[in-house]
């Protein structure tokens, strides 16, 4: 069609980095995307980064099974700090996770073009990192083979779960969030599917994309319905995704410990999931567009505005660590003021401090245009971002808890080498089911990038 | 005109399938099969395309309202559970709290209506397009597998009233189809 578009009439150019490059079709844009699954050779690179990822998911396995076998007196955990690393994890991966709901689902009702060309990884990171959340109270539980306890099924015992307590309110939220995060992935990806079904040339990948594409054909009236559920689920993942951060932060702020029980926990907790999902989506980005030669889908432009989100985000958090002390001093209540002297100068301090360093100055830096525009100090940021909202977790759970009212029962934690092989296995399976979805799945929405090219033409031409 | 040969079984032909290259194209030859009175006409494209659903003659989709009704009944089957498990089916006091503790049933309610609200917009929409379906008549056109790719069809059916194998045809090469072709049953 038509090659050499001017660079003014390219979607939501601003500034001159637009959304897209401009000089692409809907045969270019399709067959660059699924080139990557259908044609590109399995790298060696691919397999060594899926097999380290392997290593790590077997060592989590391992530790499961000696979990298992022994108990959770494996890990660290003990009266005081009876939720350690399980806690801090869970809330680290599911907070990770919201970032890939919000860019499908928000930003797409707020008709941000943008998020075209980073959907469909994010809401696969999501997917991953629920997956690698749900591990930790699954196996805090300390029984995990009844773990059905937890939903209300007719027992022989005539019980119920306890409706009134935020820990099952968790467990409905997390399990929703899951069940609709897959459904909207897995409905953005039914086109990509036929698309891949009609491009692949071994019998095998014919069948497999043709079951999962279900006989998608492209209908007028198919894409009508499609697009009224599409657009209807990404209306209901909006609200979702706000209560699941909610309920995991009313998991604390229902309990009465000092430095958990406020009210500012479910906003501030909602902000710090969308600020280390952003961090995380960057983390994987930057990588994956230079390995695939994607610069083009992914612009400078979706590399600066995530970092504007961060940025935003991450003031909130500020705010939000702020409005803790400010709280304290104001409500006056003794342990809630020693609560935030023991943040600041107690046994833990190394860690509070790393935490400001990273959640609430080096953020500063991305005030500065040039420090969004690069490439690396950009990643960089967001491993840093992703370190400090990890160390976030771990003052609200581990602080909190280790010196609570009674000074006799304080206590100290430290994790053990299993608290590490878990925590570092979930990021090898985390790891390892983003390279298999790199290799098997279209890592571009093709359908929303034929509509951007669509869209990228004042009129059709040829 | 043809309905003698659609008595028995299933007709030969499905219809005629026309191809194009853009989106302007084809929403203006659905225009006119509409305005020259054709009822069995359906597009196929790679992509959603605005307003051709509109143009073919499909003005609703019963999603949204499928949905709402999976919301409700969600919503009211995540409250009454909690109600009828906490305050009838095994009272538990908790510190002196009405049985009925409504505000603590909230989050619950809200996930169960986003679930059922969202199965039933996924499973209603794939049931109202009548998915899955893996065998279809049009996957039988020639070029049919660029309609995932870079192309846009334009299909008659045979068993549109006003179809005839010759006209239609000639019709359909009149829209400045680039391509029109027989697709078998």
């Amino acid at each position: 069609m038509s090659a050499g578009l001017p660079a003014d009439q390219s979607v939501g150019t601003r500034r001159g980095t637009p959304v897209l490059e401009p000089g692409y079709t809907y045969g270019s844009v399709t067959e660059k995307i699924s080139a990557i699954v259908l044609t590109r050779p399995t790298t060696r690179g691919w397999w060594l980064g899926f097999g380290v990822s392997f290593l790590m998911v077997m060592m989590l396995f391992y530790t499961i099974s000696y979990l298992i076998a022994v108990g959770v007196g494996i890990w660290g955990i003990n009266i005081p700090v009876g939720w350690g690393f399980a806690i801090v994890n869970f809330v680290w991966w599911i907070g990770i996770g919201h970032a890939g709901t919000l860019i499908s689902a928000i930003l797409l009702l707020l008709n941000q073009k943008w998020r075209t060309s980073i959907n469909r990884f994010a809401e696969a990171m999501t997917l991953f990192a629920v997956a690698c959340a749900g591990l930790f109270p699954l196996l805090h539980a300390g029984r995990p083979w009844y773990a059905y306890w937890m939903f209300p099924y007719p027992s022989t015992m005539g019980i119920w779960p306890q409706f009134r307590s935020p820990l099952v309110w968790d467990v409905f939220a997390v399990s929703t969030y899951f069940t609709v995060s897959l459904m909207f992935w897995f409905v953005g990806l039914i086109p990509d599917f036929a698309t891949l079904r009609d491009r692949a040339t071994s019998r095998a990948r014919q069948k497999t994309y043709g079951m999962l594409a279900m006989g998608w054909r492209g209908s007028a009236r198919h894409w009508h319905r499609y697009q009224s559920a599409y657009l209807l689920l990404a209306g209901l993942a909006t609200p979702l995704v706000v209560s699941v951060h909610t309920v995991v932060s009313l998991d604390f702020a229902v309990a009465i410990v000092p430095g958990w029980h406020t009210t500012i926990f479910p906003p501030y907790f909602v902000a710090g999931a969308i600020y280390s999902g952003f961090a995380m989506v960057l983390t994987l980005a930057i990588p994956l567009r230079a390995i695939y030669k994607l610069e083009d889908f992914i612009t400078m432009r979706h590399l600066e505005n995530m970092a504007k989100v961060m940025l935003a985000t991450g003031l909130i958090v500020g705010y939000g660590y702020i409005v803790e002390f400010f709280m304290a001093w104001y409500g006056g209540n003794t342990y809630e003021i020693f609560l935030s002297l023991n943040r600041l100068a107690g046994p833990y301090r190394l860690f509070y401090w790393a935490l400001i360093a990273c959640n609430i100055i080096a953020p500063q830096f991305l005030w500065f245009r040039r420090v969004r525009t690069s490439v690396l100090a950009l990643f960089v940021m967001s491993i840093i971002v992703n370190i400090g909202m990890w160390l976030e977790r771990f003052v609200i759970v581990v602080v909190s808890l280790h010196r609570d009212f009674m000074p006799s029962a304080w206590g100290m934690y430290s994790p053990r080498i299993w608290d590490w092989t878990m925590f570092a296995g979930t990021i090898g399976l985390f790891l390892a089911l983003l390279f298999l979805f790199l290799r098997f799945l279209p890592v571009i929405s093709i359908t929303e990038m034929r509509e951007l090219v669509a869209g990228t033409q004042s009129s059709d031409k040829k | 005109m043809q309905a003698s040969t659609h008595t028995r079984g299933l007709p030969r032909i499905y219809g005629l399938m026309a191809e194009f290259d853009s989106t302007a194209q084809l929403v203006a030859a659905a225009e006119r099969c509409r305005a020259a009175g054709f009822q069995y006409v359906n597009a196929y494209t790679p992509f959603p395309v605005e307003g051709l659903a509109e143009v073919l003659g499909f003005r609703r989709s019963n999603v949204p309202l499928l949905t709402l009704i999976g919301g409700i009944l969600g919503g009211a089957g995540g409250y009454f559970m909690q109600y009828w498990m906490a305050a009838m089916d095994y009272p538990l006091n908790v510190g002196g709290r009405p049985l009925n503790s409504w505000p603590m049933f909230i989050p619950v309610t809200f996930e169960m209506t986003v679930l059922g609200a969202a199965i039933f917009a996924v499973l209603g929409m794939l049931a109202l397009n009548k998915l899955p379906m893996p065998h279809h008549p049009v996957f039988n056109a020639p070029r049919f597998a660029l309609a995932s790719n870079d192309r846009f069809f334009l299909c008659i059916e045979a068993r549109d009233p006003k179809f005839d194998r010759v006209a239609t045809e000639k019709f359909l090469e009149s829209l400045n189809a680039h391509d029109v072709n027989e697709v078998e049953n």
